[in-house]
């Protein structure tokens, strides 16, 4: 009796496997949910201790632009101010976003509207491709051509700002193009048919109906351009010249947020102060890439809310 | 002006800057591979890289590419799967599934360079793993799971609910429907996916600089013993890789032939990369034809 009272109150085999399968993808969703909120408090918790353990006041920080951690100014206060770092970085970054989104948009709108089939066959491989490519060989072009090209056009050494905006600008343009792709592409049929039938020409209908639609997509699109580029470290860091001065103009040395950590992270001591300003830095790429992240979540709802109204 | 004529020009300018990005492309490629193939010998693929003095080679740092490869992708992989399979199949529209998607969403965006600090941090200060092939794999990992774990979600959302409907029906519970019915369709885009990812992580180099570390030490390819020091299976031992090499031989290094070492090697990337995104393709294309009996 017991046996049998046992065999029906036991949960089946495949009961069993169910439970077995769901805990083990609960498990691997939970470890990556994990994995977030480790970086997240690690970087954090390093980034501010030069704010807490070692007391640099975050407005000097971010606002003064002499960078020599190992040095004391005049009033006995560490130097390190990460203003010329900041000014590179969202300069490099505005630049290169500024550069791509009309070849972004020019194709993207050339594989949509007007050329899907060649688009298709042509485009898409040429982007996919350039997304391959590693960024140490766009850094190492940038170092061969780019630089060598800069310095006999405008003079100095080639390393600076300018050159850091054409590698990033590659970089970045498949990013801005396969997104302007995805959000042209939901722009209904019907709003294309009923210009048409109105009479508009294609570039009538392209410019006063799909594009506008289209905006809060591809707004989304050049941000998550500037994110990559933001945080793009090799290629940058091998073309800007790292030179710790705030930029004059576009063709003289400077560094970015990125450049100067993968540079020097490695020759500083850990748990001391000019190690502790590096993480600093860090905490400010994170900082940006979760803004990044902000707006286009933000961008996203927007552009919903239009799209059902 | 005449719409007609805007027209025109609109149209001409698009043109001109596809043909633009076109030229880029074919130029960049071009450049590499004219620049570098010359440079590719077997002496160039086959002997240890060089410090001080001209020559020197590739071979340890094409080796451990490779590995870093096949270990980065044995430990994401699983964890990949796990979580699409949880977010195709399993996840309610709740807040909690948003967190998660949101944290997906934020680790993909996160700068590499950061990635690889928070590795340097964790694994080889914290954990004591040091400057090692594990230590790069786990980081690399954590730059590979987002790209995989979306790529395997699609995969999966992509299988008709039609067969999930008649798995069911079967009497089959959900996780054999899942793992017997729904997964073995999904497999050609997951493998696609794969193969592209692993073209990234073949490239990756600036989460890997302080976490694989930049030294190549001498390694015996005869020695099988997984946990001696010389051994080229050793995941303990500090490995640089081929994308890290090209880095550290136009920054840092004081080889005398530095640009051909960069040119070569970069080469060597792009080849291995075009072969990845080429069999993607290749396979994305054939599974195609062979789901839509498109001949």
């Amino acid at each position: 009796m017991d046996d049998i009272q046992k065999k029906l109150q036991q949960s089946s085999k495949a009961t069993r496997q169910e439970r077995l399968g769901k805990s083990i993808c609960y498990t691997c969703i939970g470890l990556i949910i994990l994995l977030v909120a480790c970086i997240l408090y690690f970087i954090a918790s390093k980034g501010i201790a030069t704010f807490t353990r070692d007391h640099v006041n975050i407005w000097q920080f971010l606002t003064t632009s002499n960078w020599e951690p190992g040095n004391l100014d005049s009033k006995g206060r560490p130097m390190i101010g990460a203003l010329p770092m900041i000014v590179t970085s969202f300069s490099v970054t505005l630049l290169a976003a500024l550069v791509a989104t009309p070849f972004a948009i020019g194709v993207a709108i050339f594989m949509t509207e007007i050329s899907a089939r060649n688009g298709a066959k042509f485009l898409q491989p040429v982007i996919e491709l350039l997304v391959g490519i590693p960024s140490v060989v766009y850094g190492f072009i940038g170092l061969s051509l780019i630089v060598p090209f800069i310095r006999n056009i405008f003079g100095g050494t080639g390393f600076g700002i300018l050159s850091g905006t054409l590698v990033l600008f590659v970089m970045v343009l498949p990013t801005i193009t396969s997104l302007t792709v995805d959000s042209l592409k939901s722009v209904p049929m019907h709003y294309r048919q009923a210009s048409l039938a109105l009479g508009a020409t294609r570039w009538q209908t392209i410019y006063k109906v799909i594009l506008r639609a289209a905006t809060p997509g591809i707004l989304t699109a050049i941000i998550f351009g500037m994110a990559r580029a933001f945080g793009e470290a090799l290629a940058v860091q091998m073309v800007i010249g790292n030179a710790l001065l705030m930029p004059k103009n576009l063709v003289s040395p400077a560094s970015t947020l990125t450049s100067k950590l993968t540079t020097d992270i490695g020759n500083t001591v850990m748990g001391t102060l000019p190690n502790d300003a590096l993480w600093s830095l860090a905490l400010i790429l994170l900082l940006m890439s979760l803004i990044f992240n902000m707006i286009v979540r933000f961008l996203g709802k927007r552009g919903n809310i239009k799209n059902a109204s | 002006m005449h719409p007609k004529r805007t027209d025109k020009i609109a149209t001409g300018i698009i043109y001109c800057l596809v043909a633009m990005v076109i030229m880029i492309l074919i130029f960049l490629l071009g450049y590499i591979l004219i620049n570098g193939v010359p440079d590719i010998s077997w002496h160039f693929l086959t002997s240890q890289a060089q410090s001080f003095s001209a020559g020197g080679g590739i071979r340890d740092q094409l080796f451990n590419s490779i590995y870093l490869l096949i270990l980065t992708l044995i430990i994401s992989f699983p964890i990949a799967i796990g979580a699409g399979i949880y977010l195709a199949e399993y996840a309610k529209d709740n807040w909690i599934t948003d967190i998660i998607r949101t944290s997906i969403e934020v680790l993909s965006s996160l700068p590499s360079v950061v990635v690889g600090l928070f590795g340097y941090l964790l694994l080889v200060n914290q954990f004591h793993f040091g400057f090692s092939i594990l230590s790069g794999a786990i980081a690399l990992t954590f730059f590979n799971l987002p790209l995989l774990t979306r790529n395997i979600e699609e995969s999966l959302n992509a299988v008709p609910n039609l067969q999930k409907e008649a798995g069911i029906s079967l009497g089959l519970s959900e996780w054999k429907t899942i793992t017997k019915i729904i997964i073995p369709e999904a497999l050609p885009g997951i493998l696609t996916g794969v193969i592209l990812s692993s073209g990234r992580v073949f490239g990756e180099a600036a989460a890997l600089i302080y976490t694989a570390g930049q030294s190549a030490p001498e390694v015996s390819y005869t020695n099988w013993n997984i946990f001696s020091a010389s051994s080229f299976l050793n995941p303990m031992r500090p490995a640089e890789t081929l994308a890290v090499h090209i880095w550290k031989v136009n920054t840092e290094s004081v080889t005398p032939d530095a640009h051909i070492i960069s040119a070569g090697s970069s080469a060597v990337l792009i080849i291995v990369i075009l072969l990845f995104n080429l069999s993607a393709r290749f396979i994305g294309n054939r599974i195609y034809k062979k789901i839509t009996a498109a001949k």
